[in-house]
This record gives C-alpha cells, structure tokens and sequence, in this order.
C-alpha cells in the first residue's frame, strides 16, 4: 500500500502538471485574497481572511477534481489497472492509498496559506488582531472540503475510463454537493428546506467556520468521504 | 498439480466466452494455450489471476481455491497481461521497485530481487530509461521482469510475443524457456510455431471449448495422416490416384495435387508408379509433415 501510495505522488510530481496546478492554486488564491479590489483583504481594512475562506471552495471545485481525475481512469485506459487488480492489494488498499495520495496533494496546497494567518496577524492594528478561532474552525474546514472533494473526484475517476469526463462529472459533482443543495434549500422547498440544507457541504463548512468544531460537521464530512469512496468500490467492484 | 482449472464457465451477456473449459499445468513443462483471437484465452487467464470473475467453476493454485481467495493466492502468481500494460512514465528499476513494493518484498531482498532480474532479463543497461523509451521487445522484458519479481510458482503469460521483430521474438522464446525451469508456466498465443518451439503441453481452445489438451508428441503423433504433394508438367487426374488415398488439385489446377493418406511410404511407392507408367514429367513430389498447424485447422474447422 505504502508502494502504491508514493508511486502516485512521484507520478504527480513527475509531471509538469503537479507542479501547474499547485501553483495555479496559489496564484489564484493569492490574487483573490491580496490583489483583487473586490475581495482583497487589504481593500477591506478588516483583519480578517474570509476572502480566503469563501474563495477557496471555488476554486477547489475545479483544482481538486482536476487532480484526481487521471487516478483510476487513467489506470483503467492504459490497462495498468490490470497490474493493480491482479497484486495482492485489495480494492479497498487500493483505492486507500489513492485517496491518501490525493488527500496528501489537497493538504500540500493548503498549507501555504498558512502564511496568510501569519501576515495578517501582523497586519492587525494592533498586532494580533485576529479572529483566531474563527480562522482555524474555517481552516479545518477548508481541508474537510478538501478531503470530500478528493474523495468525490476518486468517484467521477472510477465511473470512465475518459479523463476529461472524469474531471466534468467531478466538477459537477462538487458543485451539486457545495453550492447545489443550499440554493436548494433557498428555493423554498417547503417542510424539506432544513433536510435540503443539512445534505450540503456549504451549510457544515459555514458551521465550522465560526469558530467552533462540532463532531456533527466534522461527522457529516467523513460520512461523505467514506460514502464516496464506498460508492468508488462498489463501481470498481465489478469491472 | 500446480494449477488446476475445473469446468470454467463465463457469460458475457448470452454469450459464453469460455464454456466448461478444464485443464490442468504442471511444473517443469511450458503449457500452450493455443486458440484463434477471441477463442477465450486472455479471459481464461483473467479469471485465473483474479481480474474478472467466473460464473461457474473452479481454479485451484498450488492446491489454494483461487476464486474464493484471490489475495492468497496473487502472491503465487507471475501475471503479464495481453498487450503488456506499464507505466510509461516510470523509469525501469523504479517500476520494478514499485511492483516489489506491490508484492511486499522489503529491504535488502527487495535490492537483490530487482538487481537479478536486471541481469537475468538483459535490462540492466537500461534500467536507468524511462519504460516509453525502449523498444516493444524491451518492454517486454520489463513485463517479464515484472511477472517475476516475487518469485512466482505459477507463471502466466497472455500472448507473450505479439508485435515482437523476428530477433526479438527469438531473444523472448529463449528467455521464457529459462524462466520455466521448474516453475509452472502457461502461455497463450494464435502463433503455432510458438508452441511447436517452446511447449511442452497443448491445450486448444476454439469460441469457448477446450478442443483438444495433451502433450505436444501425442498431438503430433495422434494423427497419422500425411500428405504428399505431387507437381507435374502435364495435367494429371483424379481417377489416376484414387487407390493410393483421398486426393484433391492444389492451387495450380491440374499440375498439382495433394494426395492424403494413412501410409506416407506405400503411397510414394504407388505414385511413382503411376508416374512411370504414364511416363510424366516429374517436377516435384514434397512430403508435407503434419504440423500443428494443419492439426489446428482440422480440430478448429
């Protein structure tokens, strides 16, 4: 498993397309939260980085799937799932050490804007002036996020054997599960509105983001993870 | 037994890709799987590594039940699937390190494992390439390699040779014939030469059935028809031979014919009896040895 798991990190950082899109990441987040009028921090004048926490999602929606798009269904066209299927590794490690892989990816990028807590902070007036529970309840959550959608993009790659539908069934996805279910629960659906709200990922994210990490949030992200990454089995199970 | 493959049978859709197929490999001889594309080999061989699953029957490993527990019996197994898949974006010795890793050997015999088989499969110059670098024989090496790392009992290679250059292709045979040195090995092929060159064991399989699966001799031998080839300058006819065996033009309309039959010594005499009585002109009279080729068209028709 151990095997498995650092063949896909080398496999991604053999490529130039590793390097892309963790950059890509960081420029995009870095603009939105430093350099853009509308959302920049320093426009605000507030020592605060929701900026960074309500942008983020966005652009995990497409960064996310588009890392894990290539995992299975490129395994699957080249044939080398055959290899995969045929070792002494079980689907479950298999998929294990994918996810993991991913996860590790997700948290790789993540990380840096660490650095933004630390700039702010410094920032503040007077210094120290931030919002630090509020921040790291956001930041467990942007992982969290992180975590399901590297979970839901490990499905979309398990349905195809085609990259670019991996990667469109993974955006989609993502965006059914963060934003879909909300604007759901705002048209007015009645007597399900709550239930409506409670499926979606923006509703726990919100949630953690004041600053206060319940298990229910932390509880309803798992249950996705493992939900996708059951539902990925299933579909590999009998291909 | 090292291998054991009871009453396999699989459906895709109504369609019955293998159909109560049986046989079994043991060590020391290579075991051919010979059939025409699509008889149902590579699905066989899938079933037995565990890939896809059977609908009925059974596959016994070493004695293991393989269906039932594919991850104790995958350690037992060399697998080198048909078209060779690898990634092409690993560099060898870093391919074979991770499918050691997939194995679970560690440390120092992981080393060991990987430097042998370097040497042992002529790699060892390029183990610092990347696998989309090196040529189709080559590859097949690394896939070779790879089959091998754990030091398997049973070996299975599906359609081995495929796309290889003549040298190649000899370089390959003379390998596998090593590599089988008292492990099991099965190969499967739509090339009868190949088994005529390298196996001991037949089995021939056609849409699903196994056809015949014995030794390579008694499939020779099984058989005793020959066939003689006689071409004239005249026209010759039918009726002339009728008496030495079953007989039929060639391909030059009445300047050549075959003349099958039980007796290759017999026959030679008759016709060149006829030759001098009807004082022909002799151009050729060939002895066609029954090769696996004809027994193949004949079972498979």
């Amino acid at each position: 498993m151990k095997s498995l798991f650092l063949k896909e990190i080398n496999a991604f950082f053999g490529s130039l397309l590793g390097y892309l899109v963790l950059a890509l990441f960081l420029v995009a987040i870095g603009l939105i939260v430093w350099v853009f009028p509308e959302s920049s921090v320093l426009e605000y004048g507030y020592a605060d980085l929701e900026a960074l926490f309500t942008y983020t999602p966005y652009v995990f929606t497409f960064l996310v799937p588009a890392l894990a798009m290539r995992s299975i269904a490129d395994e699957r066209k080249t044939g080398t799932w055959e290899l995969l299927r045929t070792s002494p590794l079980s689907l479950f490690q298999i998929i294990g050490a994918k996810y993991l892989a991913l996860l590790f990816l997700v948290v790789l990028a993540v990380i840096p804007t660490l650095l933004y807590f630390f700039s702010i902070i410094q920032l503040g007036d007077p210094v120290g002036n931030l919002d630090q529970a509020g921040f790291f309840g956001s930041w467990i959550g942007l992982l969290m996020i992180g975590a399901v959608f590297a979970a839901v993009g490990l499905f979309a790659s398990s349905l195809t054997s085609q990259q670019v539908l991996a990667f469109v069934l993974g955006v989609f996805l993502c965006f059914v599960l963060y934003f879909g279910f909300s604007a759901l629960a705002d048209l007015q659906v009645g007597d399900f509105a709550y239930w409506v709200e409670e499926l979606s990922l923006s509703y726990h994210y919100i949630n953690l983001s004041r600053g206060v990490v319940d298990s229910r949030d932390v509880f309803f992200m798992m249950g996705m993870i493992w939900l996708f990454l059951g539902l990925s089995i299933l579909t590999l199970k009998n291909k | 037994m090292s291998l054991e493959v009871s009453h396999l049978t699989k459906l895709y859709g109504s369609q019955k890709a293998l159909d109560q197929v049986s046989f079994r490999a043991v060590p020391g001889r290579i075991l051919g799987f010979l059939g025409p594309n699509g008889a149902g080999k590579s699905t066989a061989m899938k079933i037995i590594t565990g890939f896809i699953q059977a609908d009925e029957g059974a596959v016994s490993v070493l004695g293991k039940d393989a269906l039932s527990n594919p991850k104790e019996v995958s350690p037992l197994i060399g697998y080198l699937p048909e078209n060779n898949p690898l990634y092409l974006d690993m560099y060898v010795r870093e391919f074979l390190d991770f499918s050691a890793g997939m194995y679970g050997l560690n440390g120092r015999k992981r080393e060991e494992r990987i430097k042998e088989l370097l040497l042992k499969t002529g790699l060892n110059p390029e183990q610092h390439k990347k696998i989309g670098q090196l040529s189709k024989g080559y590859r097949q090496r690394v896939g070779l390699a790879k089959a091998l790392i754990h030091d398997p009992q049973l070996i299975i290679l599906d359609e081995p040779t495929t796309g290889l250059d003549p040298n190649q292709l000899v370089e390959i045979r003379n390998l596998i014939s090593e590599i089988a040195r008292n492990k099991t090995l099965i190969l499967s092929t739509h090339i009868m030469q190949e088994v005529e060159a390298i196996c001991h064991d037949v089995v021939i399989i056609n849409k699903g059935k196994i056809l015949a699966a014995d030794s390579l001799e008694n499939l020779k031998s099984g058989t005793s028809e020959v066939q003689l080839e006689l071409e004239t300058e005249e026209g010759l006819e039918i009726e002339w031979f009728e008496k030495i065996g079953e007989v039929s033009f060639g391909n030059k309309a009445e300047k050549l014919l075959i003349i099958s039959c039980k007796d290759a010594t017999e026959a030679r005499k008759g016709v060149m009896k006829i030759v001098q009585e009807k004082s022909l002109n002799l151009i050729s009279l060939n002895q066609n040895k029954k090769n696996l080729e004809q027994i193949f068209r004949e079972i498979t028709r």
